[in-house]
């Protein structure tokens, strides 16, 4: 265990060095989230009905934005191909980078999530639903973007290009998720949109990284 | 097992098979469109509810089935590609995402076109209709990455992981969104969408659904060539074979 | 038959610009991907074309150095 800690603590350490990297994220998610009731107009009928959504598109916008350098400063400085060189396996050693970005990145996401749930208006239990989706969801957008950054990784302009490939195999999600606050908006029990997400969660977890270590080496040909 | 294919992992073989399946699949192209299409524009009788509207669907439905189809089959041969490292198999697989990505738009198109009479309007966020989409931003994403890359080995790998991601997706996609519009909406459309067919009708579409193989299969082979070539362009047998085209 | 006049079957009922639209459109958009393809390979052929009388004209000029 200890050299994925090591990985982890690494990463950790990085990222925390490069504070613009985490608060730029979080600055686009925040903005995005303001643009809507400009846009829409600040009624709060409106707001609360379109709330989750516009929470989780900025959610999955600004991930993206930020994934864009997940794998980049390891591959072109070449540490990524000393990791592949190791004993351990790539698919742990990727794992291990994923959840790093995920904490250092994603989670100061949810942590103003009530913020922006008071900007839109929401309801105690449906701030709870989305509370949980957010949890539950954004492990699998990292995951999933993780492979398509590790393919993109090698070419010049990636960032459009990210978007393209994964956004529509993020559809899914998206409707679990946003279907899960809609039906706490009702009072009414939103659990099996939630196992939904944990069962997608799982399988992610235990795919995606073969997935992911193929495609860098795929990159680093 | 495979043994037999093994020969057309090389592209000369490859191109020579091309062009012993093209007349095939041509004459089945022409022959099941014509007969379909004149079949179902003309003989078919007319719906009881829609009219003459309903003659759409032999359009419409071939492309719509067979632009998932397609997908499935890009993604068999990345992964043949990717298991057995074969380069005239990512050349295959993106050979038919161009044709696959056009059946979806005619798809889309025609529903579209289908849609505004029945519906009234031109879009509705249907179930299938937004599967469709998808399904023509996944084709155009595995085009995209392909294309993004200069080395064409490594971005066969990489758009074939691309694909298999999308196919192990769609039915994710497909029943999540027509559990997503249902939930929002009942689903009055999508009844009218399908009811069961006459056989008067239905000979018809599968006659044409036949001719829309034949198409896509030309279409594939035709774009095939091309991609060989332009792989293989410094080739002593492609020079050749170029050259002589040129002569005639 | 299930029209009874030419005009009729171009009418269909009622639904003739759908109808015809539909069938149009695709029917363009797969005669230009062929013109596409098409096109596509004579730009490859003109390529090599000139590349072999580039190598022919650089080999002609390489003997008239040796004479």
């Amino acid at each position: 265990m200890s050299p994925l800690y090591s990985i982890i603590h690494r990463d950790f350490t990085l990222a925390m060095r490069q504070k613009a990297d985490i608060f730029q994220p979080l600055t686009f998610f925040a903005l995005v989230i303001t643009l809507f009731p400009i846009a829409v107009g600040p009624a709060p009928e409106t707001l609360q009905k379109i709330g989750p959504g516009v929470i989780w598109v900025a959610a999955i916008l600004s991930a993206l934005l930020g994934m864009e350098r997940l794998f980049r400063d390891d591959f072109n400085d070449g540490v990524l191909e000393q990791m592949q060189l190791s004993k351990l396996s790539l698919s742990w050693i990727m794992f291990a980078k994923v959840l790093t970005h995920w904490l250092v990145s994603i989670v100061p996401l949810i942590f103003i999530s009530p913020l922006l749930a008071l900007f839109l208006n929401l309801t105690m239990p449906m701030y709870w639903a989305l509370l949980a989706t957010l949890l539950l969801g954004t492990p699998i957008l990292s995951l999933l973007g993780a492979i398509a950054v590790a393919l993109t990784v090698g070419l010049q302009k990636g960032g459009i290009l990210l978007s393209l490939i994964i956004i529509p195999v993020f559809i899914p999600l998206l409707i679990f998720a946003t279907s899960a606050v809609d039906t706490a908006m009702f009072g009414l029990n939103y659990l099996p949109q939630l196992a939904i997400i944990a069962a997608m969660l799982c399988i992610a977890m235990a795919l995606t990284p073969i997935a992911m270590s193929y495609a860098i080496r795929v990159s680093h040909q | 097992m495979f043994v037999w294919l093994h020969p057309y992992a090389k592209t000369e073989r490859a191109y020579a098979l091309c062009n012993t399946l093209m007349p095939y699949f041509l004459s089945a192209a022409i022959l099941g469109l014509s007969v379909g299409l004149v079949w179902g524009m003309l003989f078919a009788p007319a719906d009881y509810q829609q009219g003459d509207s309903f003659r759409i669907i032999y359009i419409h439905v071939p492309s719509a089935i067979l632009s998932m189809g397609t997908y499935v089959a890009m993604a068999i041969a990345g992964l043949v590609g990717l298991v057995w490292q074969w380069k005239t198999a990512y050349m295959s697989m993106i050979a038919m995402a161009p044709v696959g990505a056009l059946m979806c738009f005619i798809s889309l198109f025609t529903g579209a076109a289908w849609g505004k009479p029945m519906w009234g309007t031109w879009w509705i966020w249907d179930a299938r209709l937004t599967s469709q989409l998808i399904l023509l931003f996944l084709y155009l994403g595995v085009m995209a990455l392909y294309y993004a890359f200069n080395d064409r080995q490594q971005a066969g790998k990489a758009a074939a992981i691309i694909a298999l991601i999308g196919v192990i997706n769609i039915p994710i996609i497909h029943y999540s969104v027509e559990w997503w519009n249902t939930l929002h909406q009942g689903s009055t459309i999508t009844k009218i969408g399908k009811p069961s067919i006459a056989p008067s009708m239905k000979w018809p579409l599968l006659v044409s659904i036949a001719g829309f193989m034949g198409l896509i299969g030309t279409l594939t082979l035709m774009q095939l060539k091309n991609v060989i070539i332009e792989r293989e362009l410094h080739r002593p047998w492609v020079k050749q074979l170029l050259s002589e085209r040129e002569t005639k | 038959m299930a029209f009874d006049s030419f005009a009729d079957f171009i009418a269909m009922g009622g639904y003739g610009f759908f109808v015809w639209l539909s069938y149009g459109v695709s029917f363009l958009s797969i005669v230009l991907y062929i013109t596409y393809i098409k096109r596509q390979k004579r730009q490859l052929t003109q390529h090599v074309v000139a590349e072999q009388a580039r190598e022919a004209r650089i080999a002609a000029a390489k003997q008239s150095q040796e004479k």
